[in-house]
């Protein structure tokens, strides 16, 4: 197995101010901006792009967490039931402008099950999706709004984000 | 990732799991509590499964409690209660339990007052089965949600005093809280009258006393558990009131305890038997929170179960 690093920290900080820029673009309306970051490695990424653009909008933007597993839909195809985490979304998402966040977007179903979870909090006005590392083979009609990096892979390959808030150095690694 | 520590397609009792397994349980009815905070307080992780009530003794809260967890998490419930069932008119438990699995029945729930009664159907049954009470054996999902309110309020289990108090020799409770608690380090008392709290408990490795006062000294939680009438014969004590004099919680019992003792009891409770209604309603009670977190630890149930029988088809 070989790796080749694909981001390193200062690629992926370049990449998510990029992000932040073009989410406050695309949002003139920014008081009903909000981030939800999908568990586990969505959640540093979702605190790391409100903190950027509560700094471009010198105001604080609510962050709030998705626990997925409840909504999966592939319960019977894993070895034993999941660990299921805990949600965590204090702000009401009525009429708010979402960006969910998370590491690597590949066959969409994780993103689709954080679709159904946010409209169990409310019917917020707008989702759009927020992705570090975009790797294609999508199984559902999902595309990200703001990409980090797009790359190219193979099925059987593994791309891991490692962050410095989930215990590693921030750097993007594809394992082929 | 860390590795999922569930490996059961049935809960049978306390006795068969592990101190991991326990925690795992708690650490996923924690994440199933927040649901019941949403708007939408349901989610599909059972959809398309059937849960079916077994009910061969009767029960209002267990049963609506697991009715209501099962339509949280999208399953079909059916409830079947012993004296509408085909059981009065001749029909064995066996029988009964595999006409509903060829129902495609996916988890039965059973109380039952025969010790052993889930054992017996989870050799029969290739659906999830979940002990509600069997006989005066287990009830493992009471002593689940007591340890989820403990750990909640308290922070820990391990290292604290808790008292079980009452009828300890007719009570499933006690014994799947007996179980749980020193399997997760608590130092358990168990205290009443002689004859409900007979010496062999010392050999779960609880400490056994009939003083009342020194039981309920030094205590950081006290679960009460109702005389169980309808279970005893007359000869364990000599009057309900007596019963009340002697091992009541009374407001003045009440005073003599920790300033931060927590008062349990797993309900239905009679006021001025085994708690005056003064202590059961006041702030330190948390009777009603265990309602609220039963619901919760039997959502994680159902969730675990019926996630690893599915996993375990799925590989066949």
């Amino acid at each position: 197995m070989s790796v080749l690093v694909l981001m390193d920290g200062a690629a992926l900080e370049r990449a998510l101010t990029r992000m932040a820029h073009e989410i406050v673009e695309h949002n003139p309306e920014a008081e009903s901006l909000a981030f939800v970051g999908i568990r586990t490695q969505g959640v540093p990424l979702a605190h790391r792009l409100a903190t950027k653009v509560g700094s471009i909008l010198k105001r604080e933007v609510p962050v709030g967490e998705l626990d997925i597993n409840m909504h999966r839909d592939d319960l019977a195809l894993l070895d034993s039931p999941p660990n299921v985490g805990r949600s965590t979304i204090k702000f009401d998402l009525t009429d708010k402008a979402i960006v969910l966040v998370d590491d690597v977007l590949f066959t969409g179903r994780t993103i689709r099950a954080a679709m159904d979870e946010i409209s169990d909090f409310g019917r917020p006005r707008r989702i759009q999706l927020a992705i570090l590392v975009d790797r294609g083979h999508r199984e559902l009609p999902i595309r990200p709004d703001y990409v980090g990096r797009n790359v190219p892979t193979a099925p059987h390959e593994r791309v891991r984000v490692q962050l410095t808030e989930t215990g590693g150095k921030d750097e993007v690694v594809i394992e082929r | 990732m860390k590795a999922t520590k569930w490996n059961h397609k049935d809960l049978l009792g306390i006795q068969e799991l592990t101190a991991d397994e326990i925690r795992h349980l708690l650490d996923t009815a924690a994440a199933f509590k927040e649901v019941g905070e949403r708007a939408v307080k349901k989610v599909p992780s059972l959809r398309g499964q059937t849960m079916v009530n077994l009910f061969i003794e009767p029960s209002t809260r267990t049963r609506t409690s697991f009715e209501l967890a099962a339509k949280r998490l999208s399953a079909d419930v059916i409830n079947i209660a012993a004296t509408a069932s085909s059981l009065v008119k001749g029909e064995t438990l066996k029988d009964t339990a595999l006409n509903l699995q060829a129902l495609n029945a996916d988890i039965i729930v059973i109380r039952h007052s025969a010790a052993g009664a889930a054992h017996f159907l989870s050799r029969l049954l290739t659906a999830s089965v979940i002990n509600a009470g069997d006989g005066a054996h287990e009830h493992p999902t009471q002593a689940l949600l007591d340890a989820f309110t403990i750990r909640e309020k308290k922070g820990r289990i391990k290292g604290l005093n808790v008292t079980i108090l009452g009828d300890i020799l007719y009570s499933r409770v006690a014994r799947s809280n007996i179980w749980l608690l020193t399997k997760l380090g608590a130092r358990v008392t168990l205290a009443g009258p002689s004859t409900l709290v007979p010496r062999v408990f010392e050999e779960f490795g609880c400490r056994v006393t009939h003083d009342i006062e020194e039981a309920i000294r030094d205590a950081d939680v006290i679960n009460l558990l109702r005389i169980q009438h309808e279970r005893q014969r007359k000869t364990m004590f000599p009057s309900i009131g007596e019963y009340a004099a002697m091992f009541g919680l009374n407001k003045e019992r009440f005073a003599r305890t920790k300033p931060d003792a927590m008062i349990m009891h797993p309900g239905p409770i009679n006021r001025g038997v085994e708690i005056d209604s003064e202590v059961a309603d006041c702030s330190r009670s948390v009777i009603l929170e265990q309602v609220t977190n039963g619901l919760a630890v039997r959502m994680a149930v159902l969730f675990l179960c019926a996630g690893k029988r599915k996993s375990t088809e799925g590989t066949e």
